[in-house]
C-alpha cells in the first residue's frame, strides 16, 4: 500500500516552499504545484472509483479551514477522523505549512491559504474526472457523489439546487445519496432523483413503509460486477425539519443494509460499494456489524483522511467537503475479492489544475441570474471567519452577535453546521459570503423566552447527538453555538450531565433554571416559525460594522475529551 | 405533524398476533422497579435468556408520539415448541407495559409490528415466552431528542 506515501509525496515535492518562514510568492506557489504532481498515480487493479461528498453548493474554489476541535467520544477517542492540528499531521507523516497541511488542518490555516490559495471548484473537479477517466478508461471508472452537494449557497437556495444540478450533470456521476437536498421538500426530490440516479436504500414512506428510491444500482465496470448502495443522512427528519418530508422515515435501518448486501451479492455483485451519508463514526461501526462491504464512502461529518480506514475487511473513504478533494481509490477486484487497492486523496489546488472549460462556462450560467448580488459587497473582516469545529467559530460569533442586536435577545442559538466557506483576515464580505454560511430553506430568525432549565435542556440534548459514545445515538453536526451564554462541557459524563456552569454573559450571573431569557435562533425545525430570514440580518449588521473583527471566544470551557 | 391515533396504530399491528395495548394515564414516568416487577410477573420470576429474540427499533425516534416497533422470535412455532407471548416494556414511560402479543402454533411465525409511543429517552424491552417455559429478552434504547442542529 502506498497510500500515504502517494499523497505526502505532494507535500514532499512542495516541502522546501516552507522552509525560510514562509516569505513565498503565489506564482511560486503555483510553479511548483502542479497539476501532473496533484494527479500522479500508479494505476491498479481493474475498478476506480471517484468520490466527492458534501460540495454544499461550491462551485467556484474555495478557503475551507478545517477544524482545530474535532473531539472523538467511546471508541472513536483519539482516533481518525478525531485528529487536528499537530496530532493529525503526525499520525499522517506530514509536513508543517506543507500543502497537504494546509488542506487537511487549521494550523497557520490564513497565511497558509495566502500561500497555497482557493481549492476545489467544479471546473478543476471536472478537468481532474476527465484526467481519470481518459488515462483508466471509463468503462473501468465509476463517479458517486454521497450527498449534500445541492444545497448551501445562494443561487442553490433560490433554485432549489438546479444551478449546480446542472453543472452536476455534466460530471456525469454513476449515482448520488442525499441529507440536505430533502430540505427542499419531497416533490423537489423527487424531480432530482428523476436526473440523476438517487439511490437510499434507508428512507421508507410513513404509510405502508415501502421504500421510496431505489436502493442500489450494478454496474459492470472492468469486468466486475459493482454494486452501489446508497445510504441517505439517517436523521433528517430530526436535525433537519420533518415537515419538509412528511411522508418519510429514514434511520439507520442496519437490517435492510445487510438485506441490500445479501440480495447485491446473490445477484452476482463482485464488489459492494456502500455510499453513505451516515458520518464517519456511524459507519465505522456499521463496517464493524455488517460483513460483506468492501467500500464505504463516507460523507455527511465532512472528515478529509489522506488514507484509507480498514475496518475489517471493509475500506472507508473520507473524501472531505466543499469541493476541496476529490477520492480516487484504485482496486483489483478477483473472484469477488478486493485482493489490493491503492487510494489517493487528491487535493484540488485551484491554482493549479486547469479549470475545464465546458464547466467554467457552465458555473458562469448557473450564476448568471444572482451574479451581480453574489459579488454586491457589504463589509470587511479584519480577522478570520471560519464555522468548522465543535464548539464555535467566528463566522458563527457574527451571527449570533447580529441576530442578539437585530431580535434584541440577551442569548443566541446558532446551528452547529459543519458547511459554511473561511474568509481570511483583510477579504470583503460579499452577499455570497453571508449565504454561503446561512443558505437554508428555513431561515427564519425567532425571539422567545425559555427558562434557564429550557436552555440547558438544549445544551444536553444537542450535547448528546455529537457526543454519545454508541455512534448510532449521533447525528453528526457540531454543537450548537451560543451568543451571550458561557458553559462549561465535560464530554465523557453521560447524557444530561455534561453541562454546568451557564452563564449570562450580559451580567456575568449564573444562569438560573426558573428564571426567563430573552433568546433568539435560527433554523428552528418547527413548523412554522416566524422571523426575518437570516441572511438579512447578518448583512444589515455586517454592513452597519463596515469593518468586522471577531476576537477568539473563550465563553465555552471543555473537559472529559 | 405526523400523529397517529393510539387506534390506528392498533390497525397497524400486523401478523396473526393478538394484541393488548395498555391505555395512558397521567402518572409521571415509570421507575425502573416498575419495570422490573412487570416482567417478574409476565416471567413468574424466571430468569430470561439472551438471544432468539430480536427488536427493530430506531435509534432515535423521528416523532417519539408513534414509533414504529416489530418484535420476532426464532422459533419452529409447531404445537411441541412455540413461542406463546411476547411481552414489550419502555421503561420510561408513565405505564411500562406497553402490550403483550400472543400466539399459538397457527400463527406460523412469531412476529408482531405495532408504532408505540415514548415519553422520553427510555429503553425497550422485549421478553418472549415459550410453549416449554423458556424465557427470552432483548432490549434497545430509543433516545428521544428535541431535535434541530444537525449537519
Amino acid at each position: 500500500m502506498i497510500t500515504r506515501r502517494e499523497f505526502v509525496g505532494v507535500a514532499a515535492a512542495t516541502a522546501t516552499l516552507a522552509v525560510g518562514g514562509g516569505s513565498l510568492t503565489r506564482a511560486l506557489t503555483k510553479q511548483r504545484l502542479t497539476e501532473a504532481e496533484l494527479f500522479k498515480f500508479d494505476p491498479l487493479g481493474n475498478v476506480t472509483i471517484l468520490h466527492v461528498a458534501d460540495l454544499h453548493a461550491q462551485l467556484q474554489p474555495v478557503y475551507f479551514r478545517e477544524p482545530s476541535i474535532n473531539l472523538g467520544i467511546g471508541s472513536s477517542k483519539g482516533l481518525a477522523p478525531h485528529l487536528t492540528g499537530r496530532a493529525f499531521l503526525k499520525h499522517f507523516g506530514i509536513k508543517e505549512r506543507s500543502p497537504a497541511a494546509y488542506a487537511l488542518t487549521s494550523l497557520e490555516f490564513a497565511a497558509l491559504a495566502r500561500e497555497y490559495g482557493r481549492m476545489g471548484g467544479l471546473d478543476r473537479l471536472a478537468t481532474a474526472l476527465k484526467h481519470v477517466r481518459a488515462e483508466r478508461g471509463e468503462d473501468k471508472v465509476l463517479f458517486l457523489d454521497g450527498g449534500d452537494s445541492l444545497q448551501g449557497s445562494l443561487g442553490a437556495n433560490q433554485s432549489k439546487g438546479q444551478d449546480v444540478l446542472d453543472c452536476m450533470r455534466l460530471l456525469k456521476p454513476d449515482a448520488m445519496t442525499g441529507h440536505w437536498e430533502f430540505t427542499y421538500g419531497e416533490t423537489r426530490v423527487k424531480e432530482i432523483a428523476k436526473s440523476v440516479p438517487f439511490l437510499a436504500l434507508n428512507v421508507r414512506d410513513t404509510e405502508w413503509n415501502e421504500p421510496v428510491f431505489e436502493p442500489m444500482r450494478l454496474f459492470e465496470k472492468g469486468g466486475v460486477k459493482v454494486a452501489v448502495l446508497g445510504q441517505a443522512f439517517p436523521y433528517t427528519p430530526i436535525a433537519n425539519p420533518a415537515w419538509m418530508m412528511p411522508n418519510w422515515s429514514f434511520g439507520i435501518r442496519e437490517d435492510d443494509v445487510r438485506a441490500n448486501v445479501e440480495k447485491a451479492r446473490k445477484n452476482g455483485a463482485q464488489l459492494i460499494v456502500l455510499l453513505s451519508h451516515n458520518g464517519f463514526d456511524v459507519d465505522r461501526k456499521l463496517a464493524s456489524r455488517v460483513a460483506g462491504i468492501d467500500v464505504i464512502l463516507t460523507g455527511h461529518t465532512h472528515d478529509a483522511l489522506p488514507e484509507v480506514v480498514k475496518v475489517g475487511t471493509t475500506l472507508l473513504v473520507a473524501s472531505g467537503c466543499d469541493g476541496k478533494f476529490l477520492s480516487r481509490l484504485d482496486l483489483d477486484v478477483q473472484g469477488g475479492q478486493v485482493k489490493d487497492f491503492r487510494y489517493k486523496l487528491i487535493p484540488l489546488f485551484a491554482d493549479a489544475i486547469t479549470p475545464d472549460k465546458e464547466m467554467t462556462l457552465a458555473i458562469e450560467k448557473a450564476r448568471a441570474p444572482y451574479a451581480k448580488e453574489l459579488r454586491r459587497i457589504v463589509g470587511h473582516t479584519e480577522t478570520l471567519l471560519y464555522r468548522r469545529g465543535n464548539f464555535n467559530g467566528t463566522f458563527d460569533d457574527l451571527i449570533c452577535a447580529a441576530i442578539m442586536q437585530a431580535r434584541d435577545a440577551e442569548i443566541a442559538l446558532s446551528p452547529g453546521f459543519r458547511w459554511g466557506t473561511s474568509l481570511l483576515p483583510g477579504q470583503t464580505i460579499t452577499v455570497e459570503d453571508i449565504h454561503n454560511v446561512t443558505a437554508i430553506s428555513y431561515p427564519q430568525v425567532y425571539r422567545t423566552t425559555m427558562t434557564g432549565e429550557r436552555l440547558k435542556e438544549i445544551l444536553e440534548d444537542v450535547a448528546d447527538n455529537l457526543f454519545n459514545p454508541d455512534p448510532y445515538y449521533q447525528q453528526g453536526g457540531d454543537m450548537v453555538r451560543c451568543g451571550g451564554l458561557g458553559y462549561a462541557i465535560d464530554v465523557g459524563k453521560p447524557a444530561g450531565q455534561r453541562i454546568s456552569a451557564m452563564t449570562h454573559r450580559k451580567s456575568g450571573k449564573p444562569i438560573e433554571a426558573g428564571k426567563n431569557y430573552v433568546i433568539t435562533g435560527w433554523a428552528s425545525v418547527n413548523h412554522g416559525t416566524e422571523g426575518p430570514q437570516i441572511w438579512e440580518l447578518v448583512e444589515r449588521y455586517v454592513a452597519a460594522e463596515k469593518t468586522v473583527r471577531m476576537k477568539p471566544n473563550r465563553l465555552v470551557t471543555i473537559s472529559g475529551a | 405533524m405526523r400523529l397517529i391515533s393510539r387506534r390506528r396504530a392498533l390497525v397497524l399491528t400486523a401478523g396473526s398476533a393478538a394484541a393488548a395495548a395498555l391505555g395512558w394515564s397521567g402518572k409521571s414516568r415509570a421507575t425502573p422497579k416498575d419495570a422490573a416487577e412487570a416482567i417478574a410477573k409476565f416471567t413468574g420470576g424466571k430468569t430470561a435468556e439472551n438471544g432468539k429474540i430480536s427488536i427493530e427499533l430506531p435509534e432515535i425516534a423521528e416523532n417519539g408520539n408513534t414509533v414504529p416497533l416489530k418484535v420476532s422470535v426464532d422459533a419452529p412455532m409447531n404445537a411441541d415448541d412455540y413461542v406463546s407471548d411476547i411481552l414489550v416494556i419502555a421503561d420510561g414511560n408513565p405505564l411500562p407495559r406497553v402490550v403483550t402479543f400472543r400466539f399459538t402454533p397457527m400463527s406460523g411465525k412469531a412476529v408482531a409490528s405495532t408504532r408505540i409511543r415514548l415519553a422520553t429517552t427510555e429503553n425497550i424491552i422485549a421478553v418472549a415466552k415459550t410453549s416449554g417455559g423458556q424465557i427470552f429478552t432483548a432490549q434497545k434504547l430509543v433516545k428521544v431528542t428535541i431535535g434541530g442542529c444537525g449537519g
